[in-house]
This record gives structure tokens, C-alpha cells and sequence, in this order.
């Protein structure tokens, strides 16, 4: 995915010369080719994230476009404050590119997971937050970065994320994109778990149950509209999401449900507690209620409750 | 207050060329026009008168609005003079000139000084200095980016500036433009990470195009820097870092307008200003109390009597 990503910009910085790139010393060959092709305009800050920000700041103050890279907890709280004010409150046009959302480096452990993220960033003004499913959402995000003006998050894993989309479909910001349609329940899902979200949907089925599924692709702005939509038609929502309960999708929904006097019941599925677990990706999302088998049997428990 | 476009310092190039070279390339050099015309003694001596109605302003600044920071406003006031009718490149009439020199007031909080000097450029009007720090009013306590007022850049929250400084830096060599970016920082703001984060990356990369300004009145927030993070010896760190290091007196209009005419052409820039932390009226300087202390009537009437003598 961020293979992809770095792609198109790569394509687009031919012709695109306000297009800057800098990393804090991370993304291992990610960048040689950018590199080689635009050596004046890729910088390696060095491992200073907080600088690194405030560079980006300064070089679209000049009128251009920035990318910074890094891992999501470096590029995020590290330097919050740096985002808060040069980027944020400036509504400057620089674009964060966060690798390793949620459990993406497993058993590199704690400092390197990706999970607090979208809470502290979805409160700052100006900011766009877009968590791509699958390397054509990718792909789509890249784009739209370009042309988008202001600040801007994307979140990614890191490599090998299965392809969703067959046809490259609509997607808009700040519209959720239905991937499926049933009556009897309805997940909303974000990044990873959406192709999660998918398995468990034909598992649900098989057993009778026949779920909505709903992308939720953009976090800010927040579509407001699909929440209330589907609080009017079902009795029972899920959110599932790599990331904490606390402050991420399952919260955004949450609000929306509990100011718009849903009835029904909503449970948020996330990461709550670590319990020091050590593993990898796979080990730390089963552990942590994410891996499709204990997502299948949380949302079927409760539809047979 | 009128603006002419004239040829950069020690150019020996025709004025008349320069302009024509200026319109072309869609960028000018602008000088004050009574400044440009005047000698070094009489430029001086206006810059003196001038520094005691800009520290006038910045008493009934405060004073009105009942505002912290007025030490830290009094002992920038000299370069700031320097800098906005003298060294940079710079006009009210042509604020998004992308050849303008840049100004970064990383020391946020010291912003009524900048506004008062702002306004004497014709930035902003004397309206607008009434509206400082009232509810709904036009400037706050820690300046918003606004180019039209002359605002380059939102600061308040210290250790950011020198970093955007440097993002400045590396568009004006890539672009082949050739602006200078004059970065004002405070000694307690070197105690953040992230300036000398940004020290070393304009070292390494021999930015020659910022020249950041240190206010070394050798106070902070809470004390003497000596007793919080002793900042010595602080021009050898600079120096340390591949800097280029002058300092000097910071309240001396001749050794400030000669080290701006002798930066160095393959290094960053570093000048550390001798200050003194509340300059202007006696019983503010150097004492602690008027990092944040605003004065009452009795000391206002005292402080106003001591600056317009």
C-alpha cells in the first residue's frame, strides 16, 4: 500500500515540481527512486520528527506541497504539538504519510504500534483523515492529495494488503462507500478491517445472518449522514477497527448514535487492552479480538443474543 | 512612509538596471526611501527616535490591555528597527513579493514590540494596535500568520520557528531565489530540542540564507538562563554546529547594522544580541517581575515619563 502510494507520487512529481518529500530517516529503499529522479526536492531530515514538521511548514509557506514520512507514533505524537500549530492552525498544505496503523509492526512492540493516532489527530482544525483500505484506495488517496488544499493525514499499514476492489469504485471524501447490503445487522469498518469485514459477512451469511458493511474510508470530515442513515434501519451496529475503542471510529460513531437517540444496541470492537502481549501482526490482532475468527464469534454472539 | 526599489547594499550594479532586472523577474528591493537616502549617522539617529515611540507604543500596548511580556517586547526593539528599515527586503505595498526577506518572531510572546514596529513600516495601521489582546479584536498575544499585516508565520509555542526557517531556506535555494530569512529566537527558547534539531540540519546543509537572532537578555520565564540551563558558551555551540557566529550589543543601532552587513556568504548565520530584559525604563530592567507583571497606573505615568524624556 505504501508501495503504491509512493508510486504516485513518483509519477506525479514529473510534471508536479511543487511536489516535496521528506522523511525522518525511515522507509528503508522506499525512496530511491524518487531520490534519483528528484534529488532537490527529497530530504532526509534525520531522525527529528518535530523538525521535520516544522521544515514541512516552512517549504509550503513557499507554495508548495510537502509529504512527511514516518512511522505512525514518531510522525504523530512525537511531533503533535509541531502538527497542531505549523500545520493545523495554518491550515498549510503538507500531507502525513503514517506507516504501520494498528499492529503493522507487531512484534517490534509498543513504541511502534499505530494505535492512538487517529484519536489525538481527529480533533485538530483544517485536517483531512483518510484510511485506505486496499492499494486502489491507495492509489485513489494519492491523487486526491495532490489536488486537495490544506493539511491532510493518510494512514497506512505496510505492505502486502489484500486487494478489496475489483473495479475502481467511487469513492469520495467524506462519503462512506457501502461494499455490501443486507438487513439484518451492520458493520462499519475502516483500513485493514474492511477485507476483515468482508470474510466475516459471508460467514455471518452462511449462518443466516445478512450484514451491511460500510468503508469507512475518511475519519475527518466524518460522514455524519451515513451514521444517521443506518441508526434509522438497523437494530444493531458494529464498528470494528485496528485501533483503540478509545477516540477512533467506534467513538466518531458513537456520538453521532447517542445525539441522534438511537435505541438499538452498538458495540465498538477494537483494541481496549494489550495485557503485554508479545507477537506478530496476526498473534496481536487475534489476541486483541481482531483476527476474523474472534471477530466472527463477537458479532455472532451477539446477534444471537 | 514611502518605499523605493533600489539596488541591494555593495551592489555596484546601475540602479536603473536593477529595477528593470527586478520587473522582469517579477521580484524588487525595496528600501524605505528617507532611510536609502540618508548616511549611516543620520539613519542612526532616526532609528533612536524611533525606538523610543515604538517603546511607547509597546507601554500603552500592554498597558491597555492588560497584557504579560513587556521585558521581553523592550529588549528586541533595536533590531527589530535594524531589520524592518534597514537589512530587509521588504514592503508593505508588495507583502507577497516572493523575493521579500522573511521575519520569523519565534519568540512569540514578544509580539507587541513586532506590532509596534510593524505599524511604523506602514503594515499595520495605529487602528489595529488598539485592538491588541481586547476580546473581538484584531491582534492576539502570540502572532497569527496574516501577510498583509506583515506576518510571516503563527508562533506562540516555543522552539518552532528556526524549523520552518529552515523549510524556507531550502525552497529559496532549490527556486535559485535568493530572499534571507531572519529568525528571532529567545535564550530560554533554546532550552527546546527541537532548535537544536534545527541547528544542526541548517548547519549540515549550509544554509546561508537564514540569519537567526538570538535575544540573549539572559532571563527566562522562571529566572536567570545561568541558573535554569546555562546557555554558556553559547556562541561556541553555534560555532560548534558549522555556524557562523557574531555578538554583539543588541541595543547598539551601528554593531547591529554592521553585523547584518557581514554575514557570512557559506555558513548559516547566528548573531547573539547583548540585551537587557525590560530596556527602556529603569525600574524594569533586568528584574524578573516584568516577564509577566503589567504596570499600574502609578508605574504606567512613571514608565511613559522615563521613555519620552
Amino acid at each position: 500500500m505504501r508501495k503504491t502510494f509512493v508510486n504516485s507520487l513518483i509519477q506525479n512529481s514529473r510534471d508536479n515540481k511543487n511536489i516535496y518529500l521528506l522523511t525522518a530517516d525511515l522507509g528503508f529503499k522506499l525512496f530511491d527512486e524518487f531520490r534519483s529522479r528528484y534529488s532537490d526536492r527529497f530530504f532526509n531530515i534525520g531522525i527529528s520528527e518535530a523538525n521535520m514538521i516544522g521544515i514541512a511548514a516552512g517549504i509550503s509557506l513557499s507554495g508548495k506541497i510537502v509529504y512527511c514520512y514516518s512511522i505512525i507514533p514518531f510522525l504523530i505524537m512525537r511531533a503533535f504539538e509541531q502538527i497542531r500549530v505549523d500545520i493545523a492552525y495554518q491550515n498549510l498544505n503538507v500531507k502525513l504519510i503514517g506507516v504501520g496503523g494498528g499492529f503493522t509492526y507487531g512484534l517490534e512492540g509498543f513504541t511502534h504500534f499505530g494505535i492512538e493516532d487517529l484519536c489525538l489527530i481527529r480533533t485538530l482544525p483544517n485536517m483531512t483523515v483518510v484510511v485506505p483500505a486496499d492499494p486502489v484506495e491507495s492509489n485513489f488517496f494519492a491523487q486526491f492529495s495532490l489536488k486537495h488544499e490544506g493539511p491532510m493525514y493518510i494512514r497506512l499499514g505496510k505492505s502486502g494488503e489484500p486487494r478489496i476492489h475489483e473495479k475502481i469504485p467511487d469513492i469520495r471524501i467524506g462519503k462512506a462507500l457501502i461494499i455490501k447490503e443486507g438487513k439484518d445487522l451492520a458493520i462499519f469498518a475502516m483500513g485493514s478491517m474492511v477485507y476483515k469485514g468482508l470474510q466475516i459477512v459471508d460467514m455471518l451469511s452462511s449462518k443466516g445472518f445478512e450484514a451491511t458493511l460500510i468503508n469507512m474510508h475518511t475519519l475527518q470530515p466524518f460522514d455524519f449522514d451515513i451514521v444517521k442513515q443506518v441508526a434509522s434501519q438497523f437494530d444493531i451496529i458494529f464498528s470494528i477497527e485496528e485501533h483503540s475503542i478509545y477516540g477512533g471510529l467506534g467513538s466518531s460513531i458513537s456520538e453521532v448514535l447517542a445525539e441522534n437517540g438511537f435505541n438499538g444496541r452498538f458495540s465498538r470492537i477494537g483494541i481496549s487492552m494489550l495485557n503485554d502481549y508479545i507477537g506478530d501482526t496476526e498473534q496481536m490482532l487475534h489476541r486483541c479480538g481482531l483476527s476474523v475468527k474472534e471477530l466472527y464469534n463477537k458479532i455472532y454472539f451477539e446477534m444471537r443474543k | 512612509m514611502k518605499d523605493l526599489w533600489c539596488p541591494p547594499k555593495g551592489s555596484s550594479e546601475d540602479a536603473g538596471l536593477f529595477i528593470l532586472r527586478a520587473v522582469i523577474s517579477g521580484g524588487g528591493y525595496y528600501k524605505v526611501l528617507e532611510y536609502a537616502a540618508a548616511d549611516l549617522r543620520d539613519r542612526i539617529i532616526q532609528m533612536e527616535e524611533m525606538s523610543k515611540r515604538v517603546r511607547v507604543s509597546i507601554l500603552n500596548m500592554i498597558y491597555q490591555s492588560k497584557s504579560p511580556h513587556i521585558g521581553p517586547s523592550f529588549s528586541i526593539v533595536e533590531i527589530l528597527i535594524a531589520l524592518y528599515f534597514d537589512a530587509m527586503n521588504i514592503s508593505p505595498h508588495h507583502y507577497w513579493d516572493s523575493q521579500r526577506d522573511r521575519f520569523i518572531l519565534s519568540k512569540g510572546h514578544a509580539c507587541p514590540a513586532l506590532y509596534a514596529v510593524l505599524a511604523e513600516r506602514g503594515f499595520i495601521d495605529s487602528d489595529v494596535i488598539k485592538k491588541f489582546a481586547i476580546n473581538d479584536g484584531l491582534l492576539e498575544q502570540h502572532p497569527k500568520r496574516d501577510l498583509s499585516r506583515g506576518i510571516e508565520v503563527s508562533t506562540g509555542s516555543l522552539g518552532h520557528g528556526l524549523s520552518i526557517s529552515v523549510g524556507m531556506a531550502l525552497t529559496g535555494r532549490v527556486d535559485c531565489n535568493p530572499f534571507n530569512i531572519y529568525i528571532l529566537l529567545g535564550d530560554g527558547e533554546l532550552n527546546e530540542g527541537s532548535v537544536w534539531e534545527a541547528i544542526m540540519f541548517a548547519g549540515h546543509h549550509c544554509l546561508n540564507n537564514i540569519i537567526a537572532i538570538v535575544d540573549y537578555n539572559k532571563m527566562q520565564a522562571l529566572g536567570f538562563t545561568k541558573d535554569i540551563i546555562d546557555l554558556e558558551p553559547l556562541a561556541e555551540k553555534w560555532k560548534c554546529f558549522n555556524w557562523s557566529v557574531q555578538q554583539i550589543n543588541g541595543h547598539n543601532f551601528e554593531e547591529i547594522i554592521n553585523a547584518l552587513n557581514s554575514l557570512s556568504s557559506d555558513k548559516p548565520n547566528c548573531i547573539i544580541l547583548d540585551t537587557v530584559k525590560g530596556k527602556g525604563v529603569s525600574f524594569m530592567e533586568n528584574e524578573l517581575l516584568w516577564h509577566y507583571r503589567c504596570p499600574d497606573e502609578g508605574e504606567y505615568y512613571k514608565a511613559l515619563q522615563e521613555l519620552e524624556a
